[in-house]
This record gives structure tokens, C-alpha cells and sequence, in this order.
């Protein structure tokens, strides 16, 4: 029996990606787990498993193709599925006598190859009310689908469906229209990467949705870089970098602890604030396909060298393309460092659902007016973008601030994060 | 030009289904047959009247087994005319019936030949002469399927017989060939040993009945060695001819050896062909397949959105159940309803002696798509109410899912195997567990019990038996 094995489910709001690698040939055969396909995701490069077993009698996509979530990735004969396959498509509506039809027509077949574990009359609600039934887990006995599962999947298909994707929302309403380029001298045109689009999408519903405020202050980091460059050896024995990003991770943990209101989002549909309990950083990370934000878990949890460590890992998979989309999902915070290219300043765009981010450009020395005389100290200029909607100015202000004398004075960590 | 809602083109087990459910959900309604009635082949010329003959065989069967219990019959007479009146008598009741139903629901019928002028538009050449042009909102094609011939066995002579010829009882031969050992030829084949016929079968293939499981085969193969002549498999008709005193067969078996034989009578049994030429489908946009079939998709609406095809011309299997079935998923679907044909189980039935029925996932077809099943087997052996009938020649199976526990398919083979599966049916269409049917009390002594039982043994063993523990 040849069965087709289509992109499946990738998980939160992943609705395909280009197809990176071939991992596989015709006439090879495949195994249930096995990594068919490479695929440019959310971000991420992921391998796509198989959940069929057989000899592969057809590929359908190659390398560099865009593929959506069902699509047909290959055919395996002799081989056998163990998940179900929706292999029916949905009954086309009745149509008007005029209206042209133009998708060629499902077949009809014989039997389902699939039996699906729902009565007759389970089956037919849920075609009533639109829902796949090879979707729908099963809570009986045996994977047994209840009326009860069929509600359940359509109300969840429900809360789904009413928090629109950002890219939806992000969509311009028109596009302007783009003049002939050409007219002008030679031009090339290259499709966006995933990884641009989704960039573009959230940046764009960012900066439509958000009321940004940025904020500027300045950190005298002489002493903070005297103490790093005294305890780099004690990160390199454990492995990582100490490098001043992992120490303002550590003090940003600490400072929205003292300010809850920064590890927050908002819920305008039932006008309500959700504070969270976990502290999760968002680093921005540049990378030859463009800006990723991994995300460091449970920072308040763990000492400066643990994240010097960890961050260092982080970075390396985000430039390895190993960072699976849950590595970038579940940040409270973004910590955004151009320190290492320079700059004396930016002011970022606040990554959505959280509620602000900090921007590190590059220290350097600067005189300051000190006990009757100008003396060098390495300031470092650092912003803070939030949104208006939650943040009042002058909250934003102490919150900046109080990062600042946490690292002219560490002690401040134990004292008051 | 008249107008329709509906017009269902053939009144066999889907048009009338079809015919009816559309009218009980309000819809005008004009049914197209040949036939004056509903009925079709099933009822003119298929499953009613093989029954009502089988039922005829069983009986002669029965009374010739009786003499091993103490009872003696004098050898049978056969009237055969008075037989073939009974036969009709069965046909017009049933007919007669469906005609009075369509009456009450307000469905016309028009006899007489359909054929399409375009995607809204019919021109029905009338049996009682004069032509009909009727306006349809929506069509449904139930048009079926004849049995099917192959040319080089074609030969123009009374004593070569498709089924429908057969089932006419024109003569009781002492010799006849069955061509095809399929259920159609099987069972035709009974009713003439039964009769009194010196049967033999001839099979292409290394076995009869090709879909069902080997195991299930055994004893209808015990049975038929009895009641045939011969039964003649990985065998060829290389040709046939009209002789003096019959039809001169030639046999050519898998090595190619070849031989010939004279037989009375040939039933040509090679299964059925879809009746989808000559309705003008060209002046559609309906999709017919090579083989015939009309393309369809699962609320088996055609390529043509005002016209659906249903039963035995929208694909296989080819079985009068599956056509009605099909009848009314058609039917509401046109109503706007969202349905969808879409079984678990289409139960497969042979009237043989002894029956042999199945739905769901077979234990072949398992094995070819290496889906990994638990199959378990209660021998009729082991069953009281087989044993006070003297037919001990049945076996029930289930195969299932050996993760699930779910019982995905079901096979029978025994006396009345065509009214047990049912209950099968009902098992995979509800997601049954093995424990399910462990649990269900079944009523004694029935040959139910096989099922129950069978069920049992996936646990290890029944209570009527014994499997020692394993290790």
C-alpha cells in the first residue's frame, strides 16, 4: 500500500518553512523517527521526522521549496503508518451551476485506510460542525472518540482562532504599490528568508501595536569591569565567557523582580495584566541569516557564571541553526547588546507579548566631574524601550536607573533583586 | 419540459433508497428505471432471487443430512415451474412493496431509458414509447452494473448463461461449467448441485474468493469438494465451442497442460462491469474512469456539481448495502446536509453452504499493509449451538489491534455467518474493545457466542476452550 507522508504539525503557529536539506532518496527506505527533511522554520532549522516506514517511491519536494503543514513530502510502498493520516479532503460545498470548478476532484476509494475510532454518529457531528476527525485525540477506552472530544477540539480549535497571529494582524491593510525599479539601473530580486519575513511581521505589528517610550541613562562600568576581567579565569574554567551582556542578564533578573510590572503582558481582550512568576531573558543574537532571540531560562535562578555559560551555548546554537522554535518561545524580557560594533546609542523595538527591552550600546571612557576634577571612567550608554500602555515614564525611569546603579554597585542585587 | 428537484437515474437498493430519503426530506422527486417498480438487479435479478433459491438448496441439503439424525425423506420432486413461480411471487411482493412506498411519498416513477442532454437537462425515451424531457436541480446516477463477459468466452448459445440467465431456471442440466469462482458463481452453483446439476467451477486464481481470508475458505472448500464435481483452480478456459451435446470447454492449468471437456450448460461468472455508456454522460462534465467507474468524491458528488453517482457505478465493492448507504449520504448531502460516506465496515456476505462474511480490516489485508494485529479464532467446534445443528464447520475471528485492544475487523464462516456479522459490523463502526464483546452477554446456546468467545480467547482462553497457560 503507498502511503504519502505530509508535513506534519511542527507545534505553535508553525504553518511550514523552506525546505533546507533532502535527507533522504528514492528507493531508500525509511523508518518511523527517521529525519526526512531539513526545514528553515520560526527561526530555526528543524529536522522534520517521519511517522511512516516503507521504500520511498516518490519525493515531492526538493531543496529550497516553501512547504506548508499537509503538504505532501514523500510516498513510502509496503509501509505502514502508525499515526493517522487525514487522507480525506473536505467535501466541497454544494457549488452554483456556473461556478467553474477547477481542483481536480478527490477519488473515491474504496475504504478509508484508516479506521478511525469514533462511532458512526461521532463522525458525523464532527463533519457538522467542520472538524477532521483523524484530529481529534481520543479519551476512551482504546483512543475511543467521545462527542464529548469532537466539543473539546472545536472549542479549542475556537481559542485558536481568536488570538489572530501577529502576522495577521501585522498585514498592512495595502501595500503601496513599488515602483518599476529596473527604470532606474540594474536590480535583483531574492525571496525573504523565513527568517526576514517573521523579523518584518513582528517588528511591523510591534511597532503599529505598542506605544514606545525609549529611555536613556548611563552605567559607570569602571569598577563592573575591573571585577569581570578579575573573574573571567573562574567563567573560563567553567566553560563560558564573562562577558558584560552575561552580567546585565543577571541584573536585569534581578531588577524585574523589583519592578513586576516590566515581567508582564497585557491581555486588552479581557483588560487584564498578566504578571509572571517566572523570569525567562530573551538575548538577541546576530546571525549571518539575520536576528534570533534565544531565550535563557529561570535567569533568576542562576549565578553570573551559570549564564555566561549557558549564553555562550545559546549564541553558538543560534549560529549553528540547532535552535528548535521552544528555544525562542516564553521570554519575559529582551536584552539587545550592540556593545561589540559600537554606537552611542539605539532605541529598540519592544518584542511582543513582553513589555520592554534594554539596549547595551558600546562603553567607553568619558570624562566625569568627580570630587573637584575630571576623571576617565567607562560609561556605558544604555536605552529602554516599553510600552506606554503599561509603563508609566517615570516607572520606566526608576527602572533604568536602578539597572544602572546595579552595576556601578553590585551589592544592590543582594540587597533589593 | 417537466421539472424535478431530483432525478435519480435507476431504482435498484440506491435509487430507491436514494428516491425515498430525498422525499422524506422534502424534495420532489422523479426515479427512472427500466422497470415498471423499484428493485433493480437485486430484487429482478441479484441477491432476492439467489436467496429465495438458496433457501431451496439449503433445504434439500438439510433433508439429506437429516437421515444421519434418524429421519428419511423419499427423494425430492422438483417442480421447476412451480418453483420459479414461487421465485417470481417472492420478486413482485417485494417490488410491489417498494412501488407502494414510493406511491406514499409522492416520488414519480417513469419507466424508461435516461439520457443526458446536459448538467440540468434529461430526455427520457419512454418503455410505453413517446419521449420526456425533464429539468433537474440535481441528478443522482444509480445506473449499476451487468455482469461482465470476456470476448474470447463470448459465444452466442442458450447454453452459455450470465447470472441473470441463470437465475431464470430455464433447466435443471446435469452438467454445467461455472466460469468465475467468485461469490456470484459459487453461490449460483449451489442452487444447481443443490437441483440436482453435476457442478464444476473453473478459477483463474489459486483460490476462490479471492478478498476473503484463506482461513475462512477452508470450510467452504470441504463443503464444495461434496457438493461439485470439481473445482478446478489456477485454471484458464483457453476456449469454448458449441458441440453437438454441449459446450466443448479447454482447460489450461498454471503448468499448461491442457485439456478439454463437454459440459450441458457454461455460467459465465466473471463478475460485474459498471453501466455507466449510453447516458450521455459526454454532454457533462462527469469523470468516467478506464474501467468504467463514474468519479466521485465522499458525498459522491461527480465532477459535474449538479449530478452525484452512487452504488455499484461509483466504484467498488459492489454490493447492494453499500449502494443504499450511498443512496442517502447522496440524498442529504444535495438537502445541504454535511455528510459524508464514510464507513468503517462494509460487511462482505457468500450465500455459499456453509456462509462466509467479514468486515473491516481483513487479516490478508493487514498483512499487506504491515499493520501489526492480534488475530484470534474460535473454531465452531467448540460451540453447543453448532453442535445441536450438526454444522460444526464454522469458525469466528477477530483481528485487533494489539495496542488498542480495538477490534478492527471480523470474519465468519458457518451456518447464518451473514447474520452474525453484524454484529462485527457494529464492533468496528463503534471502536469496540475486545473486552467489549468479552463483556457483552451473548444469548445461549446461539452461535453468537462464537463472537463472544472469540474475544475471550484474545485474553488467553474461553470458557468452552481450553488453551493452557502460556509458560
Amino acid at each position: 500500500m503507498a502511503v504519502e507522508f505530509k508535513l506534519p504539525d511542527l507545534g505553535e503557529n508553525i504553518e511550514g518553512g523552506d525546505v533546507v536539506k533532502v535527507l533522504v532518496g528514492v528507493g531508500e527506505e525509511v523508518d518511523e523517527d527517521q529525519s526526512i527533511i531539513e526545514l528553515e522554520t520560526d527561526k530555526a532549522v528543524i529536522e522534520v521526522p517521519s511517522s511512516v516506514r516503507g521504500t520511498i517511491t516518490a519525493l515531492h519536494v526538493k531543496e529550497g521549496d516553501r512547504v506548508t503543514v499537509g503538504q505532501d513530502i514523500l510516498t513510502v510502498a509496503g509501509g505502514a503508518s502508525e499515526v493517522p493520516i487525514p487522507e480525506e479532503k473536505p467535501a466541497p460545498a454544494p457549488a452554483p451551476i456556473s461556478e467553474e470548478r477547477s481542483a481536480p476532484l478527490p477519488v473515491s476509494s474504496p475504504m478509508s485506510a484508516t479506521l478511525v475510532a469514533a462511532a458512526p454518529s461521532i463522525r458525523r457531528l464532527a463533519r457538522e460542525i467542520g472538524i477532521d476527525i483523524t484530529q481529534v485525540a481520543g479519551s476512551g477506552p482504546g483512543g475511543r472518540i467521545s462527542e464529548d472530544d469532537v466539543k473539546a477540539h472545536a472549542r479549542q480549535l475556537n481559542t485558536a482562532r481568536e488570538a489572530p497571529s501577529a502576522a495577521a494582524l501585522a498585514a498592512p491593510k495595502v501595500d503601496l504599490p513599488l515602483p518599476d525599479f529596473a527604470q532606474w539601473g540594474e536590480v535583483q530580486r531574492e525571496p525573504m528568508s523565513n527568517v526576514r519575513r517573521i523579523t518584518a511581521e513582528r517588528l511591523s505589528y510591534a511597532w503599529t501595536t505598542i506605544p514606545h517610550v525609549t529611555q536613556f541613562d548611563k552605567a559607570d562600568t569602571t569598577d563592573l569591569e575591573g571585577w569581570r576581567k578579575q573573574f573571567a579565569k573562574k567563567a573560563e574554567a567553567a566553560g563560558g565567557k564573562l562577558t558584560p551582556t552575561a552580567i546585565i542578564l543577571k541584573v536585569v533578573a534581578a531588577a524585574l523582580k523589583a519592578f513586576p510590572q516590566f515581567n508582564a503582558s497585557i491581555d486588552m481582550a479581557d483588560r487584564e495584566v498578566i504578571y509572571k512568576k517566572y523570569c525567562h531573558i530573551g538575548v538577541a543574537v546576530d546571525t549571518d541569516r539575520g536576528l534570533l532571540v534565544p531565550v535563557v531560562r529561570d535567569v533568576d535562578q542562576k549565578n553570573i557564571i551559570e549564564l555566561a555559560v549557558e549564553l555562550g551555548e545559546i549564541a553558538q546554537k543560534a549560529r549553528d541553526r540547532k535552535l528548535a522554535p521552544e528555544d525562542m518561545q516564553g521570554g519575559c524580557f529582551t536584552i539587545s547588546n550592540l556593545g561589540g560594533i559600537g554606537g552611542t546609542g539605539f532605541a529598540p523595538i519592544v518584542n511582543p507579548p513582553e513589555v520592554a527591552i534594554l539596549g547595551v550600546a558600546r562603553g567607553a571612557y568619558e570624562p566625569v566631574f568627580s570630587e573637584g576634577e575630571f576623571v576617565p571612567r567607562l560609561i556605558m550608554p544604555l536605552s529602554l524601550s516599553y510600552d506606554h500602555r503599561l509603563i508609566d515614564g517615570a516607572e520606566g525611569a526608576r527602572f533604568l536607573r536602578w539597572i544602572c546603579e546595579a552595576l556601578e554597585n553590585p551589592f544592590l542585587l543582594v540587597l533589593e533583586g | 419540459m417537466n421539472k424535478t428537484e431530483l432525478a435519480i437515474i435507476g431504482g435498484g437498493p440506491g435509487g430507491y433508497v436514494g428516491a425515498f430519503k430525498a422525499a422524506d426530506l422534502g424534495m420532489d422527486v422523479t426515479l427512472i428505471d427500466l422497470e415498471a417498480k423499484p428493485g433493480g438487479v437485486c430484487l429482478y435479478r441479484g441477491c432476492i432471487p439467489s436467496k429465495a433459491l438458496l433457501h431451496v438448496a439449503r433445504l434439500l441439503g438439510e433433508a439429506r443430512e437429516a437421515e444421519s439424525w434418524g429421519i428419511k425423506f423419499a427423494p425430492p420432486e422438483i417442480d421447476l415451474e412451480q418453483l420459479k413461480v414461487w421465485k417470481e411471487r417472492v420478486i413482485a411482493k417485494m417490488t410491489g412493496g417498494l412501488g407502494g412506498l414510493a406511491k406514499a411519498r409522492n416520488v414519480r416513477l417513469v419507466q424508461g431509458r435516461a439520457h443526458f442532454l446536459d448538467a440540468q437537462s434529461l430526455r427520457i425515451e419512454k418503455s410505453q414509447g413517446g419521449e420526456e424531457e425533464l429539468r433537474f436541480e440535481h441528478a443522482i446516477l444509480a445506473t449499476g452494473s451487468r455482469p461482465a463477459t470476456i470476448p474470447s468466452l463470448a459465444l452466442d448459445s442458450p447454453r452459455v448463461m450470465d447470472s441473470t440467465a441463470a437465475l431464470a431456471l430455464q433447466d435443471i442440466p446435469a452438467t454445467m461449467l461455472v466460469i468465475g469462482g467468485g461469490y456470484i458463481g459459487l453461490e449460483l452453483g449451489t442452487v444447481y448441485a443443490a437441483l440436482g446439476t453435476r457442478v464444476s467451477v473453473v478459477e483463474m486464481t489459486a483460490g476462490l474468493i479471492p478478498p476473503a481470508d484463506r482461513d475462512l475458505i477452508k470450510p467452504l472448500e470441504a463443503s464444495l469438494d461434496k457438493r461439485f464435481e470439481q473445482v478446478l483452480l489456477s485454471t484458464k478456459v483457453a476456449g469454448i465451442e458449441e458441440g453437438k451435446d454441449g459446450v466443448e470447454v479447454r482447460f489450461e492449468s498454471a503448468e499448461g497442460k491442457v485439456s478439454e471437456r463437454t459440459f450441458e450448460k457454461v455460467l459465465v461468472a466473471v463478475g460485474r462491469r459498471p453501466n455507466s455508456e449510453d447516458l450521455g454522460l459526454e454532454n457533462t462534465r462527469v469523470v468516467v474512469d478506464e474501467k468504467g467507474f463514474v468519479q466521485a468524491d465522499v458525498q459522491r458528488r461527480t465532477a459535474e456539481p449538479t449530478i452525484f453517482a452512487i452504488g455499484d457505478i461509483a466504484g467498488e465493492p459492489m454490493l447492494a448495502h453499500k449502494a443504499s448507504h450511498e443512496g442517502a449520504v447522496a440524498a442529504e448531502a444535495i438537502a445541504g446536509h454535511k455528510v459524508a460516506f464514510e464507513p468503517n465496515a462494509i460487511p462482505a456476505v457468500v450465500f455459499t453452504d456453509p456462509e462466509i462474511a467479514w468486515c473491516g480490516l481483513t487479516e490478508s489485508e493487514a498483512g499487506r499493509e504491515n499493520r501489526a494485529v492480534e488475530v484470534v479464532r474460535f473454531p465452531w467446534a467448540a460451540s453447543g449451538r453448532a453442535t445441536t445443528l450438526d454444522r460444526n464447520d464454522g469458525l469466528t475471528k477477530l483481528v485487533i489491534d494489539p495496542q488498542t485492544e480495538r477490534v478492527l475487523g471480523v470474519g465468519i464462516v458457518g451456518v447464518g455467518a451473514g447474520e452474525l456479522i453484524a454484529e462485527g459490523v457494529l464492533a468496528v463502526e463503534m471502536a469496540a474493545l475486545a473486552e467489549d464483546l468479552k463483556l457483552s452477554i451473548h444469548p445461549h446456546p446461539t452461535l453468537s457466542e462464537t463472537v463472544m468467545e472469540a474475544a475471550e480467547m484474545f485474553f488467553g482462553t474461553s470458557a468452552h476452550l481450553y488453551a493452557p497457560r502460556k509458560g
